[in-house]
């Protein structure tokens, strides 16, 4: 039962960190329709960042996870900018394949410059492990499951509240007729961008506090999966990333606890496999009728 | 151009083809005298690996260009195939040729099988769904490969390992044949009415569908085809390589057949030869900057979909009856300037 429970807790805290990233994943997805590929690569890219704050130029934690974060948005906007927004009315496949490109162009940049090997990232703060009865729970854990509580929060507010996410709903209701209500597309857009890549930012902190090392191909993988967690949560459907990360978290730990370690990822694409079967909108998501 | 055409359709039907297996075979014969006589054993190697990459760029094509969808797990095709053949002439006492041939086969069949498997619930989903589906099946088959021995107990596939042993059968003759049949195979079907039901889908699913076009029949149908020839340049790529590792099957080697099919024109069977077979010799020849070969890959990739979403040669398609009809039409124009 103990084994469960600190498995439960490794997956919640896993699963927070998909739900960071997949919600990056659902807000581009919502507001353009396309598959971010990049996304996974600029979790690496902000892990690499806070590795060269930390460890090279000797700064602070604070220094570097605000440096991660910015970087992180940054990286997100041009990214749009540059490849993205030429391809505005190009067909999906298109875009599709850019955001492949972009995805290898970053990991492979980073191989060249960096090399492949993994870079370890100093620790932000000493851990420090709670006792709770006869389950462990340590400090990073329940900063992880904070982090991403208030996270959501405060993205849910910025969505419903704000009139930058009114038009952020409204672009992604209906890109042409929120342009003639007089909504700045583009700019909504990129703001799209910089939120979900702050969050991939973020989540690229918490998951160095629990993985300290950083490697080209980190995000690929974790992108993937942060994917797979948006779908299954409903696709542009913030509580819906939330559960969907915190599932497909939760059944990692639980694959690995029962020593099936090897197959954790194709346990993840199954459940993939199996949602877009069943319910292809995801637990949360809403029906979209195609219209002719 | 009315009399050209009447011109043109007076070379029957057989006399077409004669003359396309008569150009085949000086190919052949061309290559065959070339790889003997002018290049190395190692550039052999390389002439063999093209003739794979065009098999798999080929096969992609018809899910990506005629069908238009984008499937991302076109190496895990490649994967059946390669274990399937492997497997069977690694273990298979029959004479060289039947069992290379029986062992393509099988490894094509077995392809197709997981094709139609995959394709079914896949099809069912368009766009970036079926791309991430098609990804996930692929991760499933590699990661399968690499731990299947250690869940069942016992020692077949060799897991991260590698299978080893598998003979080298593979020869520029049999890798011809099978880039020969490939391309005439997904030539013909795609001119007959089955192709042209596949490229209304992709013009317009939903014109199509209403056309009384079965759409899920035809989407699995091309989508198993290109599984059913990756599994054979799998097969080929077995008995070449001799030695398999489901790591070489990952999610890069499907971007790496995408990219092919991408540079060369998506729906161009000429551009996915040509960008196959540069894209295979360009790494060889520049083994000196091996190491930003990917980065290139991606810029070429970006900058590609941005200035020109096409590829290259876009859709056009070398053929031989057209360069024929016009070389009768100028002929005919001759001969009405004489009258």
């Amino acid at each position: 039962m103990t084994v469960f429970f600190s498995q439960l807790i490794n997956g919640l805290s896993l699963g927070s960190i998909y739900a960071l990233i997949a919600l990056g994943y659902s807000m581009v997805y919502g507001i353009i329709l396309l598959l971010n590929f990049a996304h996974g690569d600029i979790i690496m890219v902000g892990a690499y960042m806070s590795w060269f704050v930390m460890n090279q130029l000797g700064l602070g934690p604070v220094t570097a996870v605000c440096a991660s974060i910015l970087t992180c948005t940054v990286l997100g906007v041009v990214i749009e900018k540059i490849a993205y927004t030429p391809l505005r009315n190009a067909p999906r496949l298109s875009l599709l394949i850019t955001a492949i490109g972009v995805s290898f162009f970053l990991e492979y940049t980073a191989e060249l410059i960096l090399g492949s090997g993994a870079k370890v990232i100093p620790a932000y703060f000493t851990n420090q492990v709670f006792q709770i009865g006869s389950v462990n729970l340590s400090l990073t854990t329940i900063l992880t499951l904070v982090v991403m509580v208030a996270s959501m929060i405060v993205l849910t507010l910025l969505v419903q509240r704000t009139k930058l996410g009114k038009a952020m709903r409204a672009v992604s209701e209906d890109m042409d007729a929120a342009r003639l209500m007089g909504v700045n597309v583009n700019s909504t857009i990129s703001f799209t961008f910089a939120v979900g890549s702050a969050l991939a930012g973020i989540g690229s902190v918490l998951y160095c506090c629990s993985y300290p090392q950083a490697t080209p191909t980190m995000g690929s993988m974790l992108g993937l999966k942060a994917f797979v967690a948006a779908v299954l949560g409903g696709i542009g459907s913030i509580p819906g990333a939330m559960i969907g990360g915190l599932a497909i978290g939760v059944c990692e730990s639980l694959v690995s606890a029962v020593g099936l370690s090897a197959w954790r990822d194709a346990v993840t694409f199954a459940i993939l496999i199996i949602v877009l079967l069943v319910k292809p909108t995801g637990i949360l998501g809403r029906q979209v009728q195609e219209k002719v | 151009m009315s009399k050209a055409k009447a011109k043109y359709r007076a070379l029957k039907m057989p006399v077409r083809y004669i003359i396309n297996t008569v150009l085949v075979a000086a190919l052949f014969l061309g290559l065959q005298l070339v790889s003997q006589t002018m290049l190395s054993t190692y550039q052999n190697q390389v002439l063999l690996l093209v003739g794979i990459n065009i098999i798999l760029a080929v096969s992609l094509n018809v899910a990506t260009g005629y069908l238009g969808q984008l499937p991302l797990g076109h190496a895990g095709f490649m994967a059946v195939g390669a274990y399937t053949c492997a497997l069977f002439t690694k273990y298979c006492t029959w004479p060289e040729p039947l069992a290379f041939a029986a062992g393509l086969a099988l490894g094509a069949a077995m392809a197709c099988i997981f094709g139609i498997l995959i394709g079914i619930p896949a099809l069912r989903l368009s766009g970036d769904y079926l791309a991430i589906l098609t990804l996930g099946f692929g991760e499933i088959i590699r990661i399968t490969l690499n731990n299947i021995d250690n869940v069942l107990g016992f020692s077949l596939f060799y897991g991260a390992k590698g299978l080893k042993n598998i003979p080298k059968y593979s020869d520029l003759l049999s890798v011809f044949l099978c880039v020969v049949l490939t391309c005439f195979f997904i030539h013909t079907m795609l001119k007959s009415r089955h192709g042209r039901a596949v490229l209304a889908i992709r013009d317009n699913e939903i014109a199509a569908e209403s056309c009384g076009i079965q759409t899920t029949y035809y989407k699995v149908m091309a989508f198993s085809f290109s599984a059913a020839f990756a599994g054979l340049a799998g097969g080929l790529y077995a008995c070449y390589i001799g030695v398999l590792d489901p790591a070489n099957f990952d999610f890069m080697k499907s971007i790496e057949i995408l990219v092919m099919v991408v540079l060369g024109g998506m729906g161009s069977m000429l551009g996915s030869i040509l960008s196959a077979t540069v894209l295979t010799i360009l790494p060889e020849a520049l083994r000196s900057v091996a190491d930003y070969r990917m980065v290139l890959y991606s810029v070429v990739l970006i900058l590609m979909m941005i200035f020109r979403p096409g590829g290259l040669l876009g859709s056009y398609d070398f053929s031989l009856s057209r360069i024929i009809s016009k070389v009768l039409s100028h002929g005919g124009k001759e001969e009405t300037s004489h009258e």
